[in-house]
């Protein structure tokens, strides 16, 4: 196995698009992949300008994806797109229909869209997205956009790795602000208002740029002042003023080693999601395995706290063991 | 090590296409539905969709199976182009099952291209999805031989 | 006020149905029990075991039905309906090339069918060239190919149009198949007082069902309404629009939500239209609607007796029209499609006779009865004389013609009638509060109906709750059958190739100058907002393609990308 995939590593870096999505499917679980690929992986890279966009469903961040998509390409950049999607949380099944709102030219080998489902799976999300995100930074993609829905634990976690979070609104949501008011959404550097063809969007726009002054919206940064973009996606409109606000915000991070802290912090969760992960297996395995001595007698002689300790120890060394 | 794999941790992927030209979506949205009822990934690629798009969608999802639906009768030629395109991006692993408006001669064209089964309309849900499941199972497991 | 049964009958009635429950009833459940629970309609409507009086107490005749050819035209649109002319026989069909379907339709007027119905290919129905990428493997199948003008003279080769009307199936590039039609028929002769027709014309229901959509909706809307107001004004004869409920209903959706779509639809086109500044009783008359015909037998009789009904209240009181043309409700059939099995396929054309007789008592103007073949392919000429001549022996043989909306009066028929109103009615009022079926549509809301219906369907049936017969209940090992089945034989590639020829010809040998010009006036024309039909018949008649015509349109209006709805 390990030298496959070392080859498909090798294949991946040199543009083979089978070997990337069979790679990233590697990825999925990183401790399938051997040490040596991830270590390479991590050493390759850091370059990439990771760009977050979450927000209301329904506001059109698909399209302004692919908008922004074509316009990377336009400029000769490379673009990876990372789309998730919930999943039913009964069958553990989901539709990933996100890509097929952002028309993905076929005949164009500079692009890459790969759905991803939460899988109901806590943690599991948040570390394949991530594993993917330095995948595709190792193999030499200039941008790489994560897609998330907006609220929950996985998308705090995956949106703290990125350089950039854009959340994307629409008018006519009643209270614009309070809407926004939930998990990552509260927190982005650059706020778009899209169909802005739209009635309200006049209003929308005035009260949306009356929050962020305030600081009531957007992620606390004392030096950098939260953009908001007027779009119409559908329409083509406002998505260079969108490329261009991205743009500054990247020039932003790249002082003060601003950017290379993000990557820090991304690397920082890895560790976190996989160090849980690990010991999460290890707890799972070493429930099994104790599942018949944890009787009543067992509570009553040894005490909860102690067999939770017990417990703790086999799972962390059921976890280190090769 | 601890083996961390397991199917929930990642469910099989199916793509669903419309190929060609045809805009009847029926049968493909209502077996979308029903294999992410049964617990499968379903990336659902729309109408309108060429081979190319379809090849391209299945190689960058790393799709365990393509059902194709079609019912504007174009299905020899746009599935012909659609197993080459697989080959070409080095997919041909990748199993292809067909629904639609075939005729009977049609359904053995189509399996000597390498079709792997042809599902004509009024086919049951269960054995569509425990076929596609089947089909998953065994392109996993081939897989990880490389 | 006029109510047809007396409140002392009705409650003898009532009592006598109680002690029937109470009495005779349980003995025979005992006996025998009932096939299943609970029997319902395909839109899931209960059926009782039996209706009386007392279903429909205080049923007022005049109200409710009133007589055949006077308002609300319950009873049929006509006062004498098929005593006077029989329904027309429209058997939709086009295959290949135009000088195949050209054969194909005199074949079937010489076996009687008294309207022509045309069907296109895809490349056609979606504005694209044969020779465009898109088209590749498309070209002659599903319909007939037509991307020039040439090719609507070669269909009517040796058919008088200014003798019959034809039914275009054509929704984004209505404009221009209708401006073929009407350049061909000026060559013929006819004047433009005696082309009649159909165009379908019906973008809301693309982006509902049929999905051969081109234009987002707004532009695909005033594209629409733009011929609609162009032939009102020209062609006095001619359906401009055939508001359609048969796609929606195959695409999954009830009956009910098939009568409420396709009416909200309508509702929309007439504000569109008069908001034009048009008047409604100048437009009105020349609205023409489309249904499925489904196998549910009675439900689809009160569906279309409830249409009927609805739209006249509507057309009257929602909209003050003036003229009794206006409150008709005149529509063509077709009957249901996705009943059709492709297991033991014979059995289909007893399916498609029941559909036709349903369709007949429900009073249709205008049918198509479908081929046994139709799971396969494109119906053989065997198959579509098969289904052309259901439609004669229902005319001349089974006397169902010879009398007016017969089922009139059936406690069960009435009650239906007005369940399906009802239910109907609840739906259009839950659009209207969305602000009408154009934002329904961007909303998404009739498309998630229709999926979840379709959903529930094929569960329903999976679960042994709807039946199938050789589908799910007495099924046979089939490929023999099918096998047997003889389907109708064509060379796609050499048709690709006769068509790409064709149109590579005619770009050669027309006025390149004039060509230019007429496709630059029709682009600015388009960016002004004005009305596009006369500049798409400039181009037309200046040897312009549907593809390029199309081309044209896409530059100022966009491409319609769906966005998922399942």
């Amino acid at each position: 196995m390990s030298s496959d995939l070392r080859t498909l590593f090798s294949e991946a870096l040199s543009g083979n698009l089978r070997a990337i999505g069979r790679l990233l499917t590697a990825l999925e679980n990183p401790y399938e992949v051997p040490p040596e690929v991830f270590d390479e992986i991590m050493a390759r890279a850091g370059r990439a300008h990771v760009i977050g966009v979450t927000g209301i469903p329904g506001a059109g961040k698909s399209t302004i994806i692919s908008r922004l998509v074509r316009e990377y390409r336009r400029q000769g950049l490379r673009v990876a797109v990372i789309a998730i999607d919930p999943s039913s949380p009964l069958s553990g099944g989901a539709l990933l229909g996100d890509r097929l709102r952002m028309q993905e030219d076929s005949k164009d080998s500079g692009t890459f869209i790969r759905s991803v489902s939460t899988r109901g799976l806590k943690g599991g999300l948040s570390l394949a997205a991530l594993a993917m995100v330095e995948a595709f930074d190792a193999l030499g993609y200039d941008k790489v956009i994560v897609e998330t829905v907006g609220v929950g634990q996985a998308e705090v976690d995956v949106m703290s790795a990125v350089h950039t979070v854009v959340v994307v609104t629409m008018p006519g949501m009643g209270d614009e602000i309070q809407a926004l008011k939930a998990g990552v959404m509260e927190i982005g550097d650059i706020y778009v208002l899209n169909k802005s063809d739209l009635p309200d969007a006049q209003k929308a726009y005035e009260y949306l740029s009356f929050a962020l002054d305030k600081g009531e919206l957007g992620a606390q940064d004392s030096q950098w002042r939260p953009r908001l973009v007027r779009t119409s996606a559908v329409m083509g409109q406002g998505v260079s003023d969108l490329v261009n606000a991205i743009e500054e915000h990247r020039d932003y991070l790249l002082k003060d080693s601003k950017f290379t802290a993000k990557l820090a912090s991304r690397r920082i969760t890895l560790v976190r999601l996989m160090a849980e992960r690990l010991l999460a297996k290890g707890v799972e395995e070493a429930m099994s395995r104790l599942e018949g001595r944890i009787t009543e007698n067992a509570l009553k002689s040894k005490g909860l706290l102690d067999i939770v300790r017990d417990l703790a120890k086999e799972a962390c060394s059921g976890a280190l063991s090769p | 090590m601890l083996s961390l794999r397991s199917t929930k941790e990642r469910p099989y992927k199916v793509i669903v296409a419309k190929l060609g030209l045809d805009g009847h979506d029926r049968g493909a949205k209502v077996i979308a539905r029903a294999l992410k009822d049964a617990g499968f990934e379903v990336v659902y690629t729309g109408i309108r969709q060429s081979p190319e798009q379809v090849a391209r969608a299945a190689v960058e999802e790393d799709a365990d199976v393509i059902g194709v639906s079609i019912l504007s009768g174009a299905h020899i030629h746009h599935v012909k182009a659609l197993i080459e395109k697989l080959r070409e991006l080095g997919a041909e692993d990748i199993p292809v099952v067909v629904g639609g408006t075939i005729p009977v001669v049609d359904v053995e064209e189509l399996k000597k291209m390498g079709v792997r089964a042809v599902f004509l309309p009024g086919e049951s849900l269960r054995k569509i999805i425990d076929l596609v499941r089947r089909l998953a199972e065994e392109k996993r497991s081939t897989g990880a031989k490389g | 006020m006029g109510e047809l049964f007396k409140d002392d009958e009705v409650k003898k009635i009532e009592e006598a149905v109680k002690r029937w429950e109470q009495e005779t009833l349980p003995q025979w459940l005992q006996r025998i029990p009932e096939r299943q629970e609970e029997f319902t309609t395909l839109s899931d409507i209960p059926v009782k075991r039996v209706y009386t009086p007392s279903d429909i107490k205080g049923f007022d005749y005049m109200k409710r039905l009133g007589m055949p050819g006077e308002y609300p035209f319950t009873r049929g649109i006509h006062a004498t309906m098929y005593r006077a002319r029989l329904w027309t026989m429209r058997m939709f069909s086009g295959y290949g090339g135009p000088e195949e379907t050209n054969r194909r339709l005199k074949f079937l007027i010489e076996h009687g069918e008294t309207g022509l119905s045309l069907a296109f290919d895809y490349p056609t129905l979606v504005g694209v060239d044969p020779d465009d990428p898109m088209a590749e493997g498309e070209v002659g199948i599903v319909g007939v190919s037509v991307p020039t003008v040439v090719d609507m003279e070669v269909i009517f080769d040796g058919i008088d149009m200014g003798k019959v009307t034809t039914n275009m199936t054509i929704n984004p590039p209505a404009p221009v198949l209708l401006s073929f039609y009407v350049a061909v028929a000026e060559k013929q002769g006819v004047p433009y007082s005696q082309i009649g027709g159909t165009t379908q014309n019906d973008p809301l229901k693309e982006f509902i069902a049929q999905k051969s959509y081109v234009f987002p909706p707004e532009p695909a809307v005033k594209v629409a309404m733009d011929l609609i107001e162009w032939s009102v004004k020209n062609l006095p004869q001619w359906n401009p629009i055939s508001i359609s409920g048969y796609h929606i209903r195959e695409a999954g959706s009830t009956a009910v939500q098939e009568l409420a779509f396709t009416l909200a639809d309508g509702i929309e086109y007439v504000r569109q239209l008069k908001a034009r500044g048009l008047d409604v009783d100048e437009f009105a008359p020349r609205l023409s609607f489309f249904f499925d015909a489904h196998i549910n037998f009675f439900e689809e009789i009160a569906k279309f007796r409830a249409a009927r009904r609805m739209w006249a209240k509507i057309m009257r009181e929602w909209f003050g029209a003036k003229r009794p043309r206006s409150w008709w409700l005149r529509f063509h059939t077709q009957t249901a499609g996705v009943s059709l099995t492709a297991q033991q396929p014979w059995n289909n054309i007893v399916r498609t006779a029941i559909e036709a007789l349903a369709a007949v008592l429900g009073g249709t103007q205008s049918l198509h009865t479908n081929s046994f073949d139709e799971p396969f392919r494109v119906p053989s000429e065997f198959a579509a004389k098969i289904a052309l001549r259901t439609q004669q022996i229902i005319a001349y043989e089974t006397g169902v013609a010879d009398t007016i909306d017969p089922l009139a009066g059936s406690y069960y028929v009435e009650w239906l009638t007005d369940e399906i109103e009802e239910r109907a009615w609840k739906y259009i009022d839950k659009i209207e509060q969305m602000g009408g079926m154009l934002e329904a549509v961007k909303k998404g809301f009739p498309q998630r109906e229709v999926a979840d219906a379709a959903y529930k369907f094929q569960k329903d049936v999976e679960e042994g709750r709807k039946f199938i017969v050789g589908v799910n209940i007495f099924t046979e090992n089939e490929v023999e059958d099918i096998r047997k089945v003889p389907l109708l034989e064509f060379d796609q590639g050499e048709i690709e190739r006769r068509q790409k020829q064709r149109v590579a010809q005619i770009r050669a040998s027309r006025d390149a100058e004039r060509w230019k010009r007429s496709l630059d006036e029709l682009r600015k024309a388009a960016e002004r907002g004005d009305n596009i039909m006369p500049y798409v018949l400039q181009a037309v008649k200046a040897y312009a393609t549907l593809g390029e015509i199309m081309g044209t349109l896409k530059e100022v209006y966009g491409v319609y990308v769906e966005p998922p709805i399942y």
